[in-house]
């Protein structure tokens, strides 16, 4: 891809032993130091968030409200929601591998503004140690999507610190997104034209847009909700002459595209995995890459579809809901494109490719129980129950984690320079693929019998099939315990990674693992096309 | 600081040679670093029609046009914040790509304000309380 | 602010700030102006939410919002308007005077521009405490002579304060960095070749002239002639 040889010394400095101590973590601004950072918090959060995943699993293996009383369940679906979708899901990829990745993909020696990213992580602890200042001082009961009036009037939870915290961590996530679209604008590489970049920089391109445009929205409406709860002056409440269902606009004008934060960088992350083992360019590259931007852009349509039973107008509701089909076209091209980049492919099936088929499949059925949430009439019968929890379940868990987990099983030799167990990795991929199932396919059948979300009590006749989610969860966690072990693990035991262990084209594989501080010894000049894997022969693959 | 190594390519962007889809990002290669100094005349000229327009929005608001009044009074906005925006923040003789982002956020401004005003026009439309 | 800036003693040949990462300086400053236009933007969307909540409102409650309206001072709000597009003026100046690198007149027109901000915020004080002296803002005292629907009218002061309030936070945010760019300009940091900050910063002094360029519109001249209050 590049006329730049990999320049490989004997034992070269990279970014992770060029500087030593504390102090040069957390005062760093390379990219990919930072990257690390945000690795340890997320992780740190996701299995805080998993914690209450389990207390909810936990109370609903019995009808009886036997371990959490109804307050206390609020709570905990109320922080699982926080803690997974605005300090998990949302800057998971993105800040993580995206952080880590884009620069080294389009040739920069960094971000355009590295103080700026290291800020973004600074804001993005400030808004985690507020949103733990409310776990400890004793939750927050309005689910995460902080609906007025209750939210504003009637919750008796720290509501106000849990906006806040959201409210801090969208800045967080601006930043990333603001040195995203810009670094992709303007650092990349000479020759790397956008049609020459990789597909997952497109879909961070498109990811970077949504946190620009969406999330100043969520944060200026929680800002009101803050106001309103703290003042007692009317925005929303209707005892202010408000109308709680403008809340509800302005909350999913932003998070109904934030689902797309979510699912864009993980179907970046696919698009790489894919291609590198079948080693052939993505069949349809261009659409591919004009499909994120296409999501970005639609993904702002629709949101009304979450008011379907709320007083929106039913005009409205039509709209929206024929809007919201139109999503599910550049979708289904992505799904198209990479089963066609596989067909007669010489498939290697290793984890990352595990993970990437485990996204095509459970992405497809998120996204096509999305359509009949979608419909109006459907929605109205499966509002508000486990149907709902399981459609968005398969789209954020089964799309988007499986894609984070592909992503850092396909990068771990080039962050870390190490190589895992091949063996431990496939087991626990398939693990996570048997228990997501076990987990959420039941939910789709009692949501569809019609159990209600946020109850920690249901009626006898429900159990079996909430048993059985349980134990998925059960195996589902157990599948995401492995690889933190076993990645753990490889830091010390592992072998070394070769720069190039799978036989990937990206400009990423052309330099050392792990990487010098500045990237690349010489800047590429990149002559070809992206995913030329005919320039890779004669280099030994593993 | 070791900005320059990058061998026999100066520059990432100004000659992106052959093949370029890259019409956003070759624009600035035209612009050159060096900034457009805008004549100051251009400066007070604008000052002036944005004073005057002050007083006239607030002189008109004083009159009564029914239900034209809002729309003079945000046409009016709407010229002045144009010529803030095109003259004292030089969008005149920027590059097609902070255009386009400038132009980026204004469709999603009107997309959040529209989709949600349609909503709320046409409630009630059924002549169901509620609907 | 720029570890890798030269600090310069005045009229001094300055060496240009070029950071580790940018190839050259041309790529820098592109790299500035788009970022600086992207954050613009994410202002544009946060004062949006606020926008829409106004229309929303203003189209349920007329009345209110005329009556409500009426209660502010039209003049002052005309003088006030007037100061903030003067401060803009100097700014373009000082960005203009950075440019072709006039140092002292750099500074004056910053110092300019500080001040007229300054009495934009003081005017605002001023109205916020008449206001206040009224009961006019909402809450338990609330309490609006005279208006019609007084209950919603508590609605069009509670985005009268949200929107001034935001967008008075944003002057405030502004005039702190105004402070040390006069300093630094005083110190002869600036130069023709590189006076970024300034350059940004004027975009983004501009911007907040243009939120109240709308914000005056709409929550001073509403049904101005008493059409809706007989």
């Amino acid at each position: 891809m590049t006329t730049a040889p990999p320049l490989i010394a004997e034992k070269p400095k990279n970014y992770l032993n060029s500087q030593v101590g504390l102090k040069s973590w957390l005062l760093t601004e390379d990219h990919k130091r930072i990257a690390i950072l945000y690795l340890i918090v997320v992780t740190a959060f996701f299995f805080l968030g998993g914690f209450f995943a389990v207390l909810i699993r936990l109370e609903l293996a019995t009808p009886a409200g036997d371990l959490l009383d109804s307050n206390t369940y609020n709570k905990v679906f109320t922080m699982h929601g926080i803690l997974m979708v605005f300090f998990f899901l949302i800057p998971s990829i993105p800040a993580v591998l995206g952080n880590f990745l884009i620069p080294l993909m389009i040739g920069a020696k960094d971000l355009a503004f590295p103080r700026i990213n290291l800020l973004s992580w600074y804001i993005y602890i400030l808004g985690g140690l507020f949103t733990l200042y409310v776990l400890l001082a004793g939750g927050v009961d309005t689910g995460w999507t902080f609906y007025t009036p209750f939210s504003s009037s009637y919750s008796n939870g720290y509501v106000i610190m849990a906006g806040l915290g959201i409210f801090i961590n969208g800045f967080s996530s601006i930043l990333t997104g603001l040195n995203f679209v810009v670094t992709i604008h303007r650092m990349r590489a000479p020759g790397l034209t956008w049609f020459r970049l990789p597909l997952f920089v497109w879909s961070h391109y498109a990811t970077g847009a949504i946190m620009i445009l969406g999330t100043p929205v969520i944060a200026v409406t929680l800002f009101l909700l803050v106001l309103e709860r703290g003042l007692h002056i009317g925005f929303f409440d209707p005892a202010y002459g408000g109308d709680p269902v403008l809340f509800q606009h302005l909350f999913w004008f932003y998070s109904h595209p934030a689902v797309y934060i979510m699912i864009l960088p993980s179907m970046g992350v696919v698009s790489e995995v894919i291609s590198t083992f079948c080693s052939k360019k993505p069949f349809g590259y261009t659409f591919i890459a004009f499909s994120s931007i296409a999501i970005a852009v639609f993904g702002f349509l629709v949101w009304g579809h979450h008011l379907f039973v709320s007083s929106q107008s039913v005009y409205a509701g039509m709209v929206f809901s024929i809007l919201s089909y139109i999503v599910a076209i550049p979708s289904a091209i992505k799904v198209f494109n990479w089963t066609a980049t596989m067909y007669k492919g010489s498939v290697r099936l290793t984890t990352p490719m595990l993970y990437a088929m485990g996204f095509i499949g459970l992405f497809t059925i998120g996204g096509l129980t999305g359509l009949f949430v979608a419909s109006l009439g459907i929605d109205v019968h499966v509002t508000d129950t486990y149907f709902v929890i399981a459609h968005f379940h398969y789209v954020m868990v089964g799309g988007a984690i499986m894609g984070y987990l592909a992503g850092i099983h396909f990068w771990w030799p080039k962050i870390t320079g190490k190589m895992y167990s091949e063996g431990w990795s496939k087991v626990s991929a398939i693990i996570v693929f048997a228990g997501f199932n076990l987990t959420f396919f039941p939910q789709f059948l009692l949501g569809y019998m019609g159990m209600p979300r946020r109850y920690h009590v249901y009626p006898p006749e429900f159990q079996v099939l909430n048993v059985l989610s349980s134990a998925g969860a059960s195996i589902l966690g157990v599948g995401y315990l492995i690889p933190f072990c076993y990645l753990l693990w490889s830091l010390k035991y592992g072998p070394d990674a070769p720069p190039n262990p799978w036989g990937a084209t990206g400009l990423e594989w052309q330099t050392s693992s792990p990487p010098p501080t500045q990237n690349f010894d010489i800047t590429p000049v990149v002559t070809t096309e992206a995913y030329d894997y005919s320039s890779l022969e004669g280099v030994n693959v593993g | 600081m070791s900005h320059s190594h990058g061998g026999g390519h100066p520059h990432p962007h100004s000659h992106t040679h052959e093949h370029t889809h890259d019409d956003l990002d070759d624009e600035h290669s035209h612009s050159h670093g060096k900034h457009h100094i805008v004549p100051k005349r251009i400066y007070f000229l604008v000052f002036f029609t944005l004073i005057v327009l002050t007083w006239v929005t607030a002189l008109v608001s004083t009159v009564d046009l029914g239900r034209w009044n809002i729309f003079v009074a945000l046409a009016i906005a709407m010229i002045k914040a144009s010529l803030v925006i095109l003259f004292f923040m030089h969008i005149w003789y920027s590059t097609k790509l902070t255009k386009m982002i400038l132009g980026a956020g204004f469709f999603w401004l009107v997309l959040l304000l529209f989709i949600t005003m349609s909503d709320i026009w046409t409630r009630n439309w059924m002549g169901v309380p509620g609907r | 602010m720029d570890s890798h800036a030269a600090v310069v003693t005045h009229e001094a040949e300055a060496t240009v700030p070029l950071r580790h990462h940018f190839e050259n300086l041309e790529q820098q400053k592109d790299a500035s102006t788009v970022g600086m236009w992207v954050f613009l933007v994410t202002e544009i969307m946060f004062f949006g939410g606020l926008f829409l909540a106004y229309f929303v409102y203003r189209q349920a409650y007329p009345a209110a919002f005329a009556s409500a309206s009426n209660k502010t001072d039209l003049w002052l709000g005309a003088a006030n308007t007037t100061v903030l597009i003067c401060s803009s003026l100097t700014m373009a100046l000082g960005v203009h005077f950075a440019a072709i690198g006039k140092r002292k007149l750099l500074v004056l027109f910053l110092l300019l521009t500080l001040f007229l901000g300054s009495v934009f915020l003081g005017v605002k004080t001023y109205e916020y405490h008449d206001k206040w002296v009224h009961h006019e803002v909402p809450g338990e005292h609330f309490e609006c002579e005279g208006c019609k629907d007084a209950g919603h009218a508590s609605l069009f002061f509670s985005l009268y304060f949200g929107m001034t309030g935001l967008h008075a936070m944003h002057m405030i945010i502004g005039a702190g960095i105004l402070l040390i760019l006069i300093w630094q300009a005083y110190r002869g940091k600036f130069t023709p070749e590189w006076h970024t900050p300034v350059e940004m910063f004027g975009l983004y002094w501009h911007f907040v002239d243009i939120v109240w360029i709308f914000l005056f519109p709409l929550l001073y001249l509403i049904d101005r002639s008493g059409r809706g209050l007989s």
